[in-house]
């Protein structure tokens, strides 16, 4: 069985934490990190209350 | 209807807005609610005790020029005992640059959204350094404001009258974009094109020739006049779109130089405010951060209305002014399509292909995705009386568009269950 992707150049997308493409870095691949973030940035809180005007905003209503 | 056809009426209504310059004014005659002992401040309200250096600056000018006062002494001692009321300009239909202070016998620009009817306004520019808006207030600064009251107001009020008693704003805005303006922090091309309408019609006017002269001189020597003309234009097309039940489109963001607030449509006369920031950016010689005031003026109404930081991808020659390269204002104006509800289908981007600026600000998407509006602006001397020393990039605090989404949904929350 041959694997041609290890005899390619490696393109490599990095979603999530930054540092997962580090060690690629280190050993000179190129890699685009994917600008990321938890929604709401992870705030419990306030992910709650999208989650509720996510379940709001399909509610009709008099305008 | 439900809350996401709300942003979408919003946005419609932000589209079909046609700002259009009707009238020059005496800010007592023509600000609705405006009176003799009112001075209007930009941002949200403020008491004199928590006003920033430049915003007190700007209301002693205020009362020099309008005969009040004849010293900074005596001007504090007016203000401190309350000899004067302080209101937000955006409680009077009104925005104003930097300080913003709007003293009732300066002359404004009168704005009109043809489409809906509703009326904003603002002063005119009185150029860049030394000047009342960043808290300036010697001598020439205010020879310069009754200058601008005795000749330039009226040579221009005349001036509009001949050139047919209106002008299409919107139109110049669009095309300002297309010359590398953002109508925030670059208004030369707008300036221009300003002169290039007017400058006919003031040669025809009864004034004589000398007048003309000066007042287009002084036009020409100031880039950012035309910025007094986005700002109203800016203001009149998101005023139409306030008080929409279940709308999360940002209509106010303001700062008076103490605090950054903003409103929101569906919560039109409720404030919401956090912390004015410090701005990043490049400093006048002889100056850094730490003579500079955080965050200040209504001017970031044009990235309410979809234009100003959120078209710096239009304006690469403006973002070393203000700290940045190209590439960091392609980025920044696509980022803010992360929260923004529509594009503009008049405001055009040419190094995006032409694709419509960011516009309608989504409390809800800011708070999803953790985006925070970007904002160009001027930096004013933390100090009153010194002016302007830099123009940088800022964020505004991440708390209040919190403290409003919280609000938002909870009082939705309430009134969909009473339907």
């Amino acid at each position: 069985m041959e694997f041609k992707l290890f005899k390619e150049e490696l393109k490599v997308v990095n979603i999530g934490l930054a540092s997962f493409g580090e060690n690629l870095k280190n050993e000179n691949t190129k890699v685009v990190s994917l600008k990321w973030a938890p929604p709401a940035l992870g705030d419990q809180k306030l992910f709650s209350l999208v989650k509720k005007y996510k379940r709001l905003s399909e509610i009709e209503y008099k305008g | 209807m439900n809350m996401k056809e709300a942003n979408k009426k919003a946005v419609e209504i932000i589209l079909k807005g046609q700002p259009t310059l009707v009238g020059i004014g005496k800010a007592l005659d023509v600000i609705p609610g405006m009176k003799e002992d009112i001075f209007l401040h930009a941002g949200p309200p403020i008491t004199w005790e928590r006003m920033s250096g430049p915003l007190k600056g700007a209301i002693i000018g205020g009362l020099i020029y309008e005969g009040k006062a004849t010293n900074q002494a005596e001007a504090e001692k007016i203000a401190e005992s309350n000899g004067i009321k302080f209101a937000p300009c955006h409680h009077h239909d009104t925005v104003g640059p930097m300080a913003g202070v709007v003293t009732p016998s300066m002359p404004v620009f009168i704005m009109e959204n043809k489409t809906f009817g509703n009326k904003s306004y603002c002063t005119l520019n009185e150029g860049l350094g030394k000047v009342l808006r960043y808290g300036a207030f010697s001598d020439e600064v205010i020879d310069r404001l009754k200058w601008m009251e005795k000749t330039l107001a009226p040579v221009l009020k005349e001036g509009l009258k001949i050139y047919g008693g209106e002008m299409n704003i919107k139109n110049l805005i669009a095309q300002a974009l297309l010359m590398g303006d953002e109508g925030h922090n670059r208004n030369k091309g707008g300036t221009s094109l300003f002169i290039r309408e007017i400058a006919p019609s003031l040669i025809r006017s009864s004034f004589d020739r000398e007048s003309v002269a000066k007042v287009i001189e002084f036009i020409h020597s100031n880039d950012h006049f035309f910025l007094n003309l986005t700002m109203p234009a800016a203001k009149c097309i998101i005023q139409a779109a306030e008080g929409i039940k279940g709308c999360s489109i940002l209509t106010t963001m303001a700062r008076n130089g103490t605090d950054f607030g903003i409103r929101v449509s569906s919560m039109p006369d409720k404030w919401f405010v956090g912390k004015a920031q410090d701005v990043d950016g490049l400093y006048f010689p002889g100056y850094s951060l730490k003579d500079a005031n955080p965050d200040i003026g209504d001017s970031v109404i044009t990235e309410t209305a979809g234009f100003g930081g959120f078209a710096m991808a239009a304006a690469p020659a403006i973002v070393q002014f203000v700290g940045g390269t190209p590439k960091d204002a392609i980025r920044m104006t696509l980022e803010m399509y992360e929260i923004c509800e529509g594009e503009n289908d008049t405001f055009k981007i040419p190094a995006l292909n032409f694709k419509g600026s960011p516009t309608g600000i989504d409390l809800a998407k800011i708070i999803e995705t953790g985006i925070l509006p970007s904002i160009n602006t001027g930096i004013a001397h933390k100090d009153p009386g010194i002016g302007q020393v830099g123009a940088g990039l800022v964020k505004p605090p991440r708390n209040c568009f919190e403290e409003a989404f919280e609000e938002f949904v909870n009082s939705m929350e309430k009134e969909l269950s009473n339907e």
